[in-house]
């Protein structure tokens, strides 16, 4: 499993806008570079980055070769109510990480 | 004759002003002794400070697992000899590179873990420079951040600390230069976009955003040792050890800052 660092604020209050920060291990290799005899390193990349805040997506982000290696992803979302997120990482190579954090609001 | 007398007095006085001035321009005073990060810009820095963008902490999650982890045929992980990494590492990698007395001469931590794999695990060492060596070394490193570094004082190192100091001063390759002539005498100006530095070893291993990825402070030496136009170290060379070992003496009482990153 590739480690992931997950940042949710653990306590908000109802209505606050909060940031989540999130950092995924992943070589992500272009594609378009090639070995010292020339063969082409082969797409090794996440695609696709989704949240969801008890079932119901809150951000999505599809990802390109230009993404630098451990993608950093951070956002904004309204705190309405206690709960967990859920973070799902796709990728090449049937790449697919999951991670999880929860929220209390007051 | 009294002319002539003023005239050699006056000379020796240029000779020790020459030899003097020299000696001082070699080293970097203690009052102005920076870090890498303070040559960095403000979002590397805000990069390097918060542990959830600092992509080095992912190396230091997976290199806390490995710490965990038995492995070779004593099955023996690092914890069954050493104890919580988290609480019995602290300070460990502040004094490395370190004398080890049945090789009679210093290793960096990255030995010293492929050391305790060979002797105490019966397992096959990391190999260098691949993220299990740098994970481990990172994770053990890490817990040493914020204390000052502090040299192992054995009196047996004093001849490598020596060797290390002149690989340092010592002009050599196609450039005919001497690590000095950058980071003792130009360490305020920039080499293209790039600040020079003082080459202060305290933040490996680091995430450096040109390679994407952790690397050694041997991947450091071996890039500038190439840019010199020098024949290069392999991994683990005892020259490239004594280097490291002359730099963190060099860096004395510098806060570790590892993971840290840099441009």
């Amino acid at each position: 499993m590739a480690a992931a660092l997950i940042n949710v604020p653990k306590k908000a209050k109802s209505g606050d806008v909060i940031e989540i920060k999130t950092l995924m291990s992943h070589i992500m290799e272009t594609g378009y570079r090639h070995t010292t005899n020339g063969k082409v390193v082969p797409r090794d990349i996440i695609t696709s980055f989704t949240c969801r805040f008890e079932g119901e997506e809150v951000f999505r982000a599809d990802l390109f070769p230009a993404t630098a290696a451990n993608p950093f992803m951070s956002f904004f979302t309204v705190a309405t109510k206690s709960g967990k997120f859920d973070f799902e990482w796709i990728g090449d190579n049937g790449f697919s990480e999951t991670a999880s954090a929860r929220i209390t609001v007051e | 004759m009294k002319l002539a007398a003023t005239i050699v007095a006056l000379a020796l006085l240029i000779a020790a002003g020459v030899a003097f001035h020299s000696s001082i321009a070699n080293e970097i005073p203690s009052s102005e002794r920076r870090s890498g990060y303070t040559f960095m810009g403000p979002e590397t820095r805000a990069m390097q400070d918060d542990d959830t963008t600092n992509p080095g902490m992912l190396g230091v999650l997976d290199g806390e697992t490995l710490w965990n982890q038995k492995a070779g045929t004593a099955n023996k992980s690092c914890a069954d000899c050493h104890g919580e990494g988290k609480r019995d590492m602290k300070g460990v990698a502040a004094r490395y590179p370190a004398f080890d007395k049945a090789l009679a001469r210093p290793v960096n931590l990255e030995q010293r873990i492929n050391l305790c794999r060979a002797r105490h695990q019966d397992a096959d060492p990391f190999p260098y420079e691949k993220h299990d060596l740098l994970a481990l070394t990172t994770f053990v490193a890490e817990q040493s951040r914020g204390m000052p570094i502090a040299p192992d004082p054995s009196p047996e190192l004093e001849p490598f600390v020596a060797k290390g100091r002149d690989f340092f001063m010592h002009r050599q390759g196609q450039l005919n230069l001497a690590c000095a002539n950058c980071h003792d005498d130009n360490w305020d100006k920039h080499l293209a976009g790039s600040a020079v530095t003082q080459a202060m070893a305290n933040g490996y291993p680091i995430y450096r955003l040109e390679w994407q990825s952790l690397g050694s402070l041997q991947r450091r030496l071996r890039n500038c040792i190439t840019g010199m136009r020098t024949e290069n170290y392999n991994f683990g060379a005892p020259e490239l050890v004594e280097l490291e070992l002359y730099l963190m003496t060099r860096a004395r009482g510098m806060p570790i800052e590892t993971p840290a990153v840099r441009p």
